[in-house]
């Protein structure tokens, strides 16, 4: 599945998007968050604060609670500041 | 990226390009118009970013789009309107440079200044775009504010 940064998230990953396997037990957002915390210091950063992380999943917005699956792509960006 | 004209995909334009107001405003006139109301964000040089020397706009290529696409259609499920169209720049863009134009035309004025009213609010707070400013002490990444959350509200008790 594609994951997708943006913004000072990006930042602090280091890369607007990755690759990854659907991990097992995996089956929300909210579930998957750790995982993706463990991939660096600055993953864990840019996740710290899960209040102010916006989600999207195949680009509709969605919540920690929305579903996914492999083949999914979620992405996180911050509050958003168009206009 | 090719502007189409006159089809339904060209209600939304993402790009770095700028645009003329007068000449979309001009596209806007179709039949059964009787008045187009349009809004024009600039970027601001005043006092709120002192020493503001640039905004770099990114966005969510494809999703962008297409919440505003969503949001135009809520807008012509709302009010009888002959014609709109979005533009949204990205990329930096240099104090005063136009950031985005919302056109919305309809028979009557009412409708057209409340959608073009409404595409703002919702586009505020959905449409994936991140400011980033560049000032002389260095960049920072524009802050969301609660007054945008708020001014949604009045869109929905209005409903």
């Amino acid at each position: 599945m594609n994951i997708l940064y943006f913004a000072w998230m990006r930042e602090h990953t280091g890369c607007a998007a990755e690759e990854i396997d659907l991990p097992d037990g995996v089956s929300t957002v909210a579930d998957l968050v750790p995982h993706l915390a463990s991939r660096s210091d600055g993953h864990a950063t840019a996740l710290r604060n899960l209040k102010t992380v916006r989600i999207a999943v195949n680009r509709t917005y969605g919540a920690l609670d929305t579903p996914i699956c492999q083949g999914d792509e979620v992405a996180f960006f911050p509050p958003v500041t168009g206009g | 990226m090719t502007e189409l004209v006159n089809s339904a995909a060209a209600d939304v334009i993402i790009r770095n390009a700028d645009f003329d107001a007068g000449a979309e405003i001009d596209k806007l006139r179709r039949a059964g118009v009787g008045a187009i109301a349009t809004f024009s964000g600039i970027v601001r040089d005043n006092a709120e970013a002192p020493g503001l020397i640039a905004m770099t706009l990114e966005h969510f290529p494809g999703m962008t789009e297409q919440e505003i696409q969503n949001i135009v259609d809520q807008a012509r499920g709302r009010w009888p309107l002959t014609a709109v169209k979005v533009i949204h720049r990205v990329g930096r863009l240099l104090p005063q440079e136009n950031i985005v134009f919302v056109g919305t035309a309809s028979a009557h004025r009412q409708a057209a200044f409340d959608s073009a009213f409404f595409i703002m609010d919702y586009l505020k707070t959905r449409a994936p775009f991140w400011k980033k400013e560049e000032t002389s002490s260095g960049t920072q990444w524009v802050e969301a504010r609660e007054t945008d959350d708020i001014a949604l509200q009045k869109w929905v008790e209005s409903r």
